[in-house]
């Protein structure tokens, strides 16, 4: 099991190497620059050659790359091992050392400074809201799948088939104008964007979690719901498949009660596709969604994803794809993990 | 000897989006304490459905018991509540299955799928269920049981797996175990050590047990009593001796012919039993075989004979005296 856990670990190594290398010379690769425009407004050739020129950008390519992974200089203790440009101070300490490099497009702001201020929100967001799909979603599937083809069966499909095809983009502002615009019962926005902020909330006594929930509610329930939706489709087909399997039959025929036969044989059989989704769908949503980012005002890590690129803010673009990868592949290891806990003939030892 | 259960007139239905399909079609018979019944037939004549009828675990829908009684010890299993039907399963009558592979969880440990029955019925705690799980399992003959206890189906031979079944069926000590072709899925040297097992257990322990088969071979040494059934009907049962020395329907003739013989001639064909079982969404009017039967009269088509004693416990279903009446159709198939 450790050693399954160190390998994979190990594997990841190649894996993030891969996207730095192709994120950071595709995105160079795309026709324009940081600098092209400050808004409307095109700058000066100058202006450009000076801006460029700060930020590296007129090294060679493989120089910027040295630079963005291991840093424009290295040495260990007093040894120099290299300096790319001795007359300045260090301009990037590299990936490999934890720096994810200035931002172009923010001034006097850092990628970590970025992704730490805009990551805690999208990530209590998407936690929050895979939670609420989870305690919806499993029970709903369970209970339309045992009572197939019944009323409670026909409507649960209904209400789900209505969330999986209602996208967030009309989800989103209906709860506005039902619960902000007429009710008044949350604020449309402004979550995290006054006391009590999201962060260190654990730490801080005296939190006020009714107003931190109040600002909450509505994007997680904007998000959850249409992964309720999922799951509950999901957890139906799985359950009525493993409920015709012969184990349980088995099991029936043991005289165990039905609430047993579905409890202890049935749901950690049907699990498997459920856990199978959470995976990429945790990676994906906890760094972020821009729609309901938008709708809701929250500075979260969403925008940068898109931004970034149409701003060509090359360090940002990467910053944010290596966040993405990095979480992608640790959830898919929790997955696996999982596997193995929820499937004896899942080894992972070997 | 006391009678463990009769049934009476079992009809089950499969209410499907094609039709009504008859699956048992007014099946009775008798069994008393200690004694085996073997059920053959081929694939679809209803003799699973007919066994899991008499402790309800058709699925439902689509499934129906929609007429007559089993008596286990004198009551009526079709008359019991949810709760009392499932008290009798696994406790009185055990069940072993057909296929051994997908018969066990995979996901739990054999320990735990042998415990819980004990646990439910007999009221052990889990140390008590334990040991007594590694008694079953070394009576079954696995070797190193009490280690054995918290490994996982997949761990184990096709074989090894139908024993853990067995020790499954056998747990608390019932007084009839169902054994729906429980040895089809393994190869034959398998067969006979599970057969052989079945055959030692009931003799020590006193149990009654029915024998479902398509194999006419592998009963023959086990059952007292058999039961031929064919589209969802007996229609012949006498002791084990009688019926393969004296079968006295068509169908029974045409299956002991069917079976390959050490005493045959090299190179001749073995003969088969033309055509299919009718459907069983649109039975047919008459006898169910009549397609299919070589001795068959007008009769035969437009009435369905009852079962009648032609000997001690001989029961047939057929209006033709086999050893009297002659062949009528060499090939009744093509001409039907």
């Amino acid at each position: 099991m450790l050693r399954f856990i160190i390998r994979r670990i190990l594997g990841f190594i190649p894996v993030l190497l891969g996207v730095v290398i192709f994120t950071f010379f595709m995105a160079r690769a795309i026709p324009g620059g940081p600098f092209d425009f400050i808004g409307d407004k095109s700058l000066p050739p100058s202006v450009v050659k000076n801006l460029e020129a700060k930020y590296h950008l007129d090294w060679p390519e493989w120089e910027q790359f040295i630079s963005y992974l291991i840093g424009d200089e290295l040495y260990i203790g007093p040894v120099k091992i290299f300096d790319l440009d001795p007359e300045t101070p260090a301009y990037s300490y590299g990936v490999l050392r934890g720096d994810l490099g200035p931002s172009f497009r923010y001034r006097g702001q850092t990628v970590n400074d970025i992704i730490g201020r805009t990551f805690p929100l999208s990530a209590q967001l998407g936690v929050m809201a895979i939670i609420l799909g989870l305690v919806i979603g499993v029970p709903a599937g369970i209970i339309s799948a045992l009572k197939q083809n019944t009323w409670l069966d026909y409507s649960a499909t209904f209400v789900a088939v209505l969330g999986v095809s209602i996208p967030s983009l009309v989800m989103a502002p209906l709860l506005i104008w039902i619960f902000s615009v007429n009710l008044g019962w949350f604020p449309a926005a402004t979550w995290g964007a006054k006391p009590p902020y999201f962060q260190n909330m654990f730490l801080t006594p005296g939190f006020d979690w009714g107003n931190y929930f109040s600002h909450a509610v509505m994007p997680v329930f904007a998000l959850g719901t249409g992964l309720s939706a999922t799951f509950a489709r999901l957890m139906r087909a799985s359950l009525l498949q493993v409920i015709r399997e012969d184990y349980i039959r088995t099991a029936r025929a043991k005289g165990l009660h039905e609430s047993m036969v579905i409890y202890r044989h049935a749901l950690k059989n049907s699990l498997i596709p459920v856990v199978t989704v959470i995976g990429p769908m945790f990676a994906a949503l906890i760094t972020g969604t821009l729609v309901i980012e938008q709708i809701f005002g929250l500075n979260g890590m969403g925008k940068h994803f898109v931004q970034s690129i149409t701003n060509r803010d090359y360090a940002v673009v990467l910053g944010t794809i290596l966040i993405y990868t990095i979480i992608l592949v640790f959830s898919n290891l929790l997955v696996d993990l999982a596997y193995g806990w929820l499937d004896p003939r899942i080894r992972l030892d070997a | 000897m006391a009678r463990l259960l009769e049934v009476k007139g079992l009809r089950t239905q499969f209410f499907t989006q094609d039709g009504v399909v008859n699956a048992v079609n007014g099946i009775s018979y008798t069994l008393d304490e200690g004694e085996t019944l073997g059920i053959v037939g081929e694939s679809g004549c209803g003799k699973s459905v007919g066994v899991m009828s008499l402790i309800r675990l058709i699925p439902s829908p689509p499934g129906k018991i929609v007429a007559g009684e089993v008596l286990f010890d004198g009551q009526d299993l079709l008359k019991m509540s949810d709760g009392e039907i499932r008290s009798v399963r696994g406790n009185k009558i055990g069940m072993i299955f057909q296929d051994p592979m997908t018969s066990l969880n995979p996901v739990l440990t054999i320990g735990r799928q042998i415990t819980e029955a004990l646990q439910l019925h007999l009221g052990m705690n889990n140390a008590q269920a334990r040991a007594r799980a590694v008694e079953l399992l070394e009576l079954v003959g696995i070797p190193s049981a009490a280690d054995r206890l918290d490994d996982y189906p997949h761990q184990f031979s096709g074989g090894m797996r139908q024993r853990v079944m067995i020790a499954m069926g056998l747990s608390c000590n019932p007084r009839l175990l169902i054994a729906d072709e429980p040895t089809t899925a393994l190869d034959v040297t398998i067969q006979a050590q599970i057969v052989d097992l079945v055959k030692k257990l009931r003799d020590e322990l006193g149990m009654a047990v029915i024998w479902i088969t398509h194999d006419l071979g592998v009963v023959a040494g086990l059952a007292d009593r058999m039961a031929v059934m064919y589209a969802g009907m007996i229609v012949e049962e006498a002791e084990v001796k009688e019926l393969y020395g004296n079968p006295r329907h068509p169908y029974t003739l045409g299956l002991l012919g069917s079976l390959p013989r050490l005493d045959q001639v090299s190179g001749q064909k073995l003969e088969s039993i033309e055509g299919l079982p009718p459907d069983l969404i649109a039975l047919p009017k008459g006898c169910p075989f009549y397609a299919r039967c070589k001795y068959r009269i007008d009769k035969c088509k437009t009435e369905n004979p009852s079962l009648q004693n032609v000997g001690v416990g001989h029961r047939i279903a057929c209006w033709i005296d086999v050893t009297k009446d002659p062949v009528t159709t060499e090939n009744p198939w093509q001409t039907a």
